[in-house]
């Protein structure tokens, strides 16, 4: 008995807690298989009279452009993600592994960029992208996922700490440039700190709504988010079509999740407690 | 082919120990620059989008440019003056309070998960990744799902009607009084699975060996939790409660999304954007983000005096 009764409880809000975290998600897959009629006639909390009735996906998917939405997002994604990758691993191996003057001076640098919060500076950020005449391109999104990421330096910096510099110096005393140790050496070396930037930078561009938000206004120029959130327009109302549109930039983050699931939490502890 | 090379830099390396100065001459100035090479293009990024954009902001602040004049007005300190008189203005501090607040609760939580979960649990992985999912979301999905959950006779009120208590139905985000409970409600929701995550991480990396001991001598769960865990994961608690206070203050996606800031919803940053970019008061708005940058500075710089980060030496 004394040990039931702690077993019980654990058990009982361990439930409760996943009904309260799937419930909001639960009643959305309801309502993005109703009809209309459906909708209109029925509490959120029933379940749809056909589960394959994917007519609103289908209105969502077209309708609301999301096709375009994905191949505007994933473009953005693949240059930043490889960018991210190269500019994050040059800057930790010029700071890592070279001794020259000024270096003190680059890594307070980029040490208080660490403390600006991106979301503060659009004000004139947006000004500089404007003068640079990125505003409502691609680009735009892009070089601000390139220039702002300070925690991909970090990771990488404190990954290249634990590659002995011996492998460096073998390397030069076969002759090898400075460019080809980091190209042939350091970067297939850094292959799991790589893996970690991937990941939480690919999740985190994927998600990001101000920047496209703010530099991408273009109908044509919609990433996932910012098309999902014309949804609120022509949808209105009609919330089996804004749910399965909902799902369906949910969807592909459930299905990285179910196959990356370790890589996914250490590389997300990795980058917050940075 | 491995062994041919090794021998080969062998000989290379007695070489260069017999003659230093020569090589060391001959790579000077290339040597010297090599590394600025490699950090030519990440430096024109981090000036051209973190240096040149704060700088402008603080000179910006000090005027009250209108975006598009080509005149810019120098009004001195009268921006800062009327972010701290004008009640619209400092109102969106007392909303981040409200998100400050949650996000105890949200620790809280995350914390008595964490410590339930470090013990043998059934289903744990699934536990884990259910509570640890909604972090993964997009925002914007985030925002038309607790739309959907807030709405008059949505999900809320139906779950309410379910439980008998269909009188305590209220207007979620059209009541002034409750809107930021319920935004700062599902900030809860989105943000509670990563405080569990990088509690759960720090508590698993205390050795168990501690635990065995503590079994041994007759220590109470309670007591385990008291003197193992809790010493245990300090930094990351304290990592955590300095984040809050950034975080609680650049709130914008969910209240953004879910009412456009609508009903005393403004946060800060809505408040910012919608100076600059729908009255076109960047002046102003401006000075709210410098208000904002040497907040969240200030409260980084605390919490790096207080937990030293453990071994990054960037």
């Amino acid at each position: 008995m004394r040990k039931l009764l702690p077993a019980v409880g654990k058990y009982t809000s361990l439930i409760v807690a996943v009904a309260c975290t799937l419930l909001p998600l639960v009643v959305i897959v309801f309502v993005s298989l109703k009809t209309r009629e459906e909708y209109a006639t029925t509490t959120p909390l029933t379940p749809p009279e056909n589960w394959l009735n994917f007519e609103n996906f289908a209105i969502a998917f077209t309708d609301g452009d999301m096709l375009r939405a994905f191949t505007n997002t994933f473009f953005i994604l693949l240059v930043s993600v490889t960018g991210t990758v190269l500019v994050g691993t040059m800057t930790a191996y010029a700071l890592d592994r070279f001794e020259f003057r000024g270096k003190r001076v680059v890594f307070a640098a980029f040490l208080f960029a660490t403390l600006v919060p991106g979301v503060t500076t659009q004000v004139a950020t947006f000004r500089v992208v404007n003068t640079l005449g990125l505003f409502n391109t691609p680009w735009a999104a892009i070089v601000l996922f390139l220039g702002t990421d300070i925690i991909a330096i970090y990771i990488f910096v404190q990954f290249m700490q634990s590659i002995p510099k011996s492998l460096d110096e073998a390397a030069m005393l076969d002759g090898a440039s400075k460019f080809a140790i980091y190209w042939r050496v350091i970067l297939p070396l850094l292959k799991p700190a790589i893996a970690t930037v991937v990941i939480i930078k690919g999740i985190a561009i994927y998600n990001e709504f101000y920047i496209p938000f703010l530099y991408m206004p273009s109908r044509d120029l919609g990433v996932i988010s910012t098309s999902l959130f014309r949804f609120t327009g022509p949808f209105g109302t009609q919330w089996q079509v804004i749910g399965a549109g909902a799902l369906i930039v949910i969807i592909p983050t459930l299905v990285i999740f179910l196959l990356l699931q370790r890589f996914i939490y250490s590389g997300i502890t990795q980058g917050a407690t940075k | 082919m491995t062994q041919m090379t090794s021998s080969t830099g062998g000989a290379l390396q007695v070489a260069a120990a017999g003659d230093p100065t020569t090589i060391r001459s001959k790579r000077g100035i290339a040597a010297r620059l090599t590394p600025w090479i490699f950090l030519a293009i990440p430096l024109a990024l981090l000036i051209t989008f973190t240096f040149v954009p704060v700088g402008n902001m603080i000179w910006y602040s000090f005027t009250s440019w209108n975006g598009i004049n080509p005149t810019k007005p120098f009004v001195g300190l009268q921006n800062y003056v009327d972010i701290f008189t004008k009640p619209q203005y400092w109102q969106v501090f007392a909303v981040s309070l409200y998100y400050f607040a949650a996000s105890f609760l949200q620790m809280a939580l995350a914390l008595y998960f964490a410590t339930l979960l470090s013990f043998n649990t059934r289903f744990r992985n699934f536990f884990k990744g259910v509570l640890f999912f909604p972090y993964l979301l997009n925002g914007v999905a985030i925002g038309f799902v607790f739309l959907y959950f807030f709405q008059p006779n949505g999900t809320l009120d139906a779950t309410l009607a379910a439980f008998g208590l269909g009188d305590q139905t209220q207007f979620w985000l059209g009541n002034p009084d409750l809107v930021n409970v319920s935004l700062a409600g599902t900030s809860v929701w989105r943000y509670t699975g990563l405080n569990f995550v990088l509690f759960l991480g720090a508590i698993q990396s205390i050795s168990s060996e501690q635990y065995e001991a503590a079994e041994l001598d007759g220590a109470s769960k309670w007591q385990q939790f008291r003197y193992i865990i809790v010493p245990g994961i300090k930094r990351i608690i304290s990592l955590s409660f300095i984040l809050a206070i950034a975080g609680s203050l650049s709130v914008f996606e969910i209240p953004y999304i879910m009412t456009g800031g609508a009903n005393g919803s403004a946060t800060f940053v809505i408040e910012t954007v919608q100076q600059a970019f729908v009255y076109r008061k960047v002046g102003l708005a401006s000075a709210l983000a410098v208000v904002l940058l040497l907040i969240v500075i200030v409260s980084t710089i605390i919490q790096r005096k207080i937990v030293p980060d453990e071994k990054v030496d960037l």
